[in-house]
């Protein structure tokens, strides 16, 4: 008997092998993965946008549950993501702040103006240093912090009505119930 | 033509496949004659209707037919003629297509040269070839048509990569296509005995010249490809171990082991379930490198569109044929009688040793290609296995298949005595040693571990190569002698070998050197400024605009000189080509046998200053020397007089005597 | 919808990575020795950029691998050591910036892999050669030689010759 079972080996390699690749069609390769969940917020601080003489730093996004939201205007499906952020903005559960990643002031003032202002603040980062202490590798990019300003969920790419409902709103809910 | 003609031919093409893999087969089992005779005029149809498919798109792309969207998203009215038609492999659907022309292609070929093998047998191969077809072709029509239309017209084509635009890699594709595909060949015949049950020398014998024809290809292929990055790519990077590439190494190395495993089931009668096996693994390993470069499954530079529908399809298919295949050796393997005994030491050993080595060194390649996926789909963590990596373990692994290199053609078959051959070896060995040592002292280029083993390796595989020639010419003597003996039956495949040997060390010295030697200088440069580098005086005399056919070009000029001669005049571009807008870098190279002067531009940096990287690369036209050298050496074993032979009828052997010694074989 | 939304997104990812390979990296890093550069050079092949598709960042023209190598670069010129340089950027990253996978129990696979590999097949390969002799064919039996002949139409002696 044992000497059939050797010339199922091959075969059997191979299965294992396509229910690996099977697994793969649902994985996206070039989604990076934060190691910085479950981490305190890195700090920093930042001039704003609007109003380049005060700073926005990590203390402004300690004591509450926040999100940070990496975007430019430079990157086209940040504008689709907008919509969505006006719509969680309104419903005032949280406060979000944005990154304004490696762009030019006026044309983010610019846009924040023709488009609606979801944020509380933004923190422009020129030359996108503070975007690499937050592991940022391409807009947009959302962060959620809980009210000891620990992150707890990274989401890469933009924003969807679905997300908002599945993902974002729920957690955001289970973050404020928390002390 | 309208492109309608080329889908309907298409689906046309696919009536044939699935005549051509069901009738035959069936008939071959029930044995109805007329069943299989099916088999040829199925894969005669087969290839016409695919035939007529392929060259409507390329009538297409000639004649900038825009409301084909493939047109349309490749093509582009100023592309010049010659990459308007290597355009039609350019991206996904039409490379497709290619694969499934070369496909009914070699079928038919297969169908035509078979006359020493009897007719069920055939048919059966035919069939097994018809099933993979009928993959290819539905992939095609249900998921990646060439012919879909778009929309209102664009009045201009999206322009083909310009990246592509070039004549080594318009050749590349339909070079590796022709070995993945003729991997097939003996892929299906190892079904085809597996279905028969009767695995022999004859089967070994038949395979052999396609399986090799095949491998030849895939040599050049990748040889191709190799060059081809480099002096289009800009840093004079040759390999980079790249999912895509590794998908066709992998295949080349399982087809390595194959061809020489073939040899000694061919002349012995031993390994023949290892045989089977590895002619199985080559296939499989063409099908999911296709799988891994459509389904974006992985990331690469090389990667087509990724679209995991597409990539559930390849799969499904994957599993149907690989796991098919594996299936029925699971089922039947078991059968088939083990052939002539052999030595701890003997040819035998040194083959299977090599052969295991080579599968090896396949499953570590795959092991890293694919480790990414594996632990992040167990949820492992994601991490990255890249080209340090990879070296490392080839580096690691290659010396010992090359000391296998070196004994394998003093050994005898059956039984070697380990003391004549250690004899026989021994100056060869102090030979490689010394050569080796030498190199490493600081007496040349300051000295260099790695060169040191590159020598010891090629002059090991040199000398052993001079061994086994003074062995041959033994009982040769005189010119007159060797001359004779080129002529001889099966010297094709023993010059072969020594060919294809001969540029493994040519290879092995070609990357060494370059690796361990090369000098590189990043450095901002005025014109009318001179740098040195390498024993040479770079001077260099500014930027121009240039247009180009499709683009527009900034072109440098760097003179170049060696002890105040101009060795050179070389002109590297940076390219904007008008559609896609990418700029692209075109290396000024001044190649050489010993080495390669390679100049590329980069950024202006204001005020005709320009960054310019310099590179002096020793050696480095020695890496596709040695693929040349091996293609060639394959392509003289495979048209070995001794092939040739059995086709001409009446010098096959009496039907009766063999059907008997067969029967009895077989048990 | 969602098919749009990332392929847009991926489109960004390109924007802010630039082209598709075919460039040429050159920077005007200033090192006060030329082993200084070799050193720089070396760190920074050992680490992947991270918008690309499977490229170091030496070799890299994406704009995240120009701040990269910045970044690198300054940690370098500061006098941080190359465990330092990694830790940094692997905290902020994960073990995907390294292009080689780091050796901890979770990757011994792939750093041993190779070798239990290939110990299999040499355990593969005495037992195959050992089988072998178990079963060893010497030469033809008197009665292989009869049938040998009966099938062939040969006399013994005819048979002889032709060996």
């Amino acid at each position: 008997m044992t000497r059939y079972l050797r010339y199922l080996v091959p075969l059997a390699i191979f299965i294992v092998l396509a229910a690996f690749l099977y697994r793969g069609l649902s994985i996206d390769p070039k989604r990076v993965p934060s190691p910085l969940i479950g981490k305190p917020m890195p700090a920093f601080s930042l001039p704003r946008l609007q109003d380049p003489a005060a700073t926005l730093g990590n203390t402004d996004l300690t004591g509450k549950v926040s999100i940070l939201n990496i975007w430019a205007t430079w990157c086209v499906s940040c504008r689709a993501e907008h919509e969505v952020l006006l719509l969680l903005a309104r419903t005032g559960k949280v406060d979000i702040y944005g990154l304004n990643y490696k762009d030019e002031r006026p044309k983010a003032q610019q846009w924040l103006t023709q488009l609606g202002n979801p944020y509380v603040a933004n923190a422009f980062d020129a030359d996108g240093r503070v975007g690499i202490d937050w592991g940022v590798y391409g807009a947009p990019e959302t962060f959620i912090m809980d009210k000891q300003g620990i992150i707890r969920h990274k989401h890469i790419g933009p924003i969807t009505v679905d997300d908002l409902n599945n993902e974002i709103l729920p957690l955001i809910a289970q973050l404020q119930a928390t002390p | 033509m309208t492109p309608e003609l080329g889908n309907f031919a298409l689906i046309l093409g696919l009536c044939m496949s699935l005549v051509l893999a069901t009738f035959p087969l069936i008939g071959s089992i029930n044995n109805t004659p007329g069943w299989i005779a099916l088999a040829r005029p199925a894969a005669w149809g087969q290839f016409f209707f695919v035939a007529i498919s392929f060259a409507v798109l390329v009538n297409a792309f000639i004649s900038n037919d825009f409301s084909v969207l493939y047109v349309a998203q490749n093509g582009n009215t100023q592309l010049p003629l010659i990459y308007k038609i290597s355009a039609v492999w350019g991206a996904h659907e039409g490379s497709l297509l290619l694969w499934a022309l070369i496909l009914s292609g070699w079928t038919v070929a297969v169908s035509l040269f078979n006359r020493a093998l009897p007719p069920e047998v055939v048919a059966r191969v035919l069939s097994v070839m018809g099933m993979v077809s009928i993959g290819f072709l539905s992939f095609l029509l249900f998921t990646s048509n060439p012919f879909d239309r778009v929309f209102p017209v664009p009045l201009e084509g999206g322009d083909l990569n310009p990246l592509l635009q070039d004549f080594g890699l318009a050749v590349h594709p339909p070079m590796l296509y022709m070995g993945y595909v003729g991997m097939s060949v003996a892929f299906s015949f190892a079904i085809a005995a597996l279905i028969g049950g009767k695995l022999d020398a004859a089967w070994a014998r038949w395979s052999r010249p396609w399986t090799m024809v095949a491998w030849v290809f895939l040599t050049i292929g990748i040889t191709l490809g190799s060059w081809w990055a480099y002096y289009e790519l800009g840093w004079g990077g040759w390999w980079f171990w790249d999912p895509v590439e590794n998908a066709s190494f992998m295949p080349w190395l399982a087809a390595t082991a194959l061809i020489h495993s073939l040899a000694v089931t061919e002349k012995r009668g031993a390994f023949k379930r290892w045989t089977v096996l590895l002619a199985l693994l080559a296939f499989s390993l063409s099908l999911l490198g296709t799988f891994l470069v459509r389904s974006g499954v992985l990331t690469s530079v090389h990667s087509f569109a990724a679209d995991p529908a597409r990539g559930l399809f390849i799969l499904i298919f994957l599993c149907l044929v690989i796991g098919g295949s594996l299936a029925l050796y699971a089922w039947r393997a078991p059968n088939v009688s083990s052939g002539g005994g052999f030595d701890l030491l003997s040819r035998e050993t040194l083959l299977l040793g090599n052969n295991l080595l080579l599968v090896v060194i396949t499953a570590f390649i795959l092991l890293g290609t694919l480790a990414p996926l594996i632990y992040e789909a167990l949820g492992w963590g994601k991490i990255s296995v890249g080209f340090p990596w990879f070296t490392t373990m080839f580096v690691i692994f290659t010396p010992l298949l090359v000391i296998i290199m070196g004994m394998g053609p003093l050994s005898r078959w059956k039984k070697q005595d380990p003391g004549d051959l250690a004899r026989q070896l021994r100056g060869a060995l102090l030979l490689s040693v010394a050569a080796g040592v030498l190199m490493a002292l600081p007496v040349f280029h300051d000295g260099n571990i790695w060169a040191g083993l590159a020598v010891l390796l090629a002059v090991w595989l040199l000398s052993s190569l001079v061994l086994s020639l003074r062995q041959r010419y033994r009982y040769r003597k005189g010119l007159a002698g060797m001359l004779r003996d080129l002529g001889a039956r099966g010297s094709g495949s023993y010059y072969g070998m020594l060919l294809a040997h001969l540029g493994v060390a040519v290879f092995a010295i070609g990357v060494t050197f370059v690796s361990q030697f090369d000098i590189e200088k990043d450095i901002r440069m005025s014109p009318g400024q001179t740098v040195e580098l390498g024993g040479h005086t770079f001077r260099f005399d500014g930027v121009e605009s240039v247009p180009g056919p499709n683009y527009r070009a900034d072109r440098g000029t760097i003179h170049v000189f060696k002890g105040g001669d101009e060795v050179a005049v070389l002109h590297p571009e940076k390219r904007a080509y008008l559609v896609q807008t990418k700029p692209m870098t075109e290396a000024g190279i001044d190649a050489g046998f010993t080495r390669d002067i390679y100049v590329s531009l980069g950024e202006s940096l204001g005020g005709g200053d320009w960054s310019l990287r310099l590179y002096y690369k020793p050696f480095v036209r020695w890496i596709w020397l040695g693929g040349i050298l091996i293609a060639l050496g394959g392509l003289l074993a495979a048209t070995d007089k001794r092939y040739r032979m059995a086709m001409v009828p009446g010098t096959a052997p009496a039907p009766a005597v063999t059907k008997r010694l067969a029967t009895e074989s077989s048990r | 919808m969602m098919k749009i939304f990332v392929s847009v997104f991926a489109l960004c990812l390109l924007l802010g990575s630039g082209t598709v390979s075919a460039g040429v990296t050159l920077e005007a890093f200033k090192f006060d020795t030329p082993a200084e550069e070799l050193h720089f050079k070396q760190l920074i092949e050992e680490l992947r950029c991270l918008v690309c598709q499977n490229q170091s960042l030496a070799d890299s023209d994406a704009e995240l691998a120009h701040d990269l190598r910045a970044e690198v670069y300054e940690m370098v010129q500061a006098g941080k050591s190359d465990d330092e340089v990694v830790e940094f950027l692997v905290a902020r990253y994960g073990d995907f910036v390294l292009y080689n996978p780091p050796v901890k129990p979770s990757t011994y696979l792939i750093w041993f892999g190779p070798f239990a590999l290939l110990l299999l097949a040499i355990f593969l390969l005495v037992r195959a050669v050992g089988r072998q002799k178990r079963t060893a064919v010497t030469d033809i039996t008197p009665e292989e030689r009869a049938r040998l002949d009966a099938a062939l139409g040969t006399t013994p002696s005819q048979q002889d010759k032709q060996r």
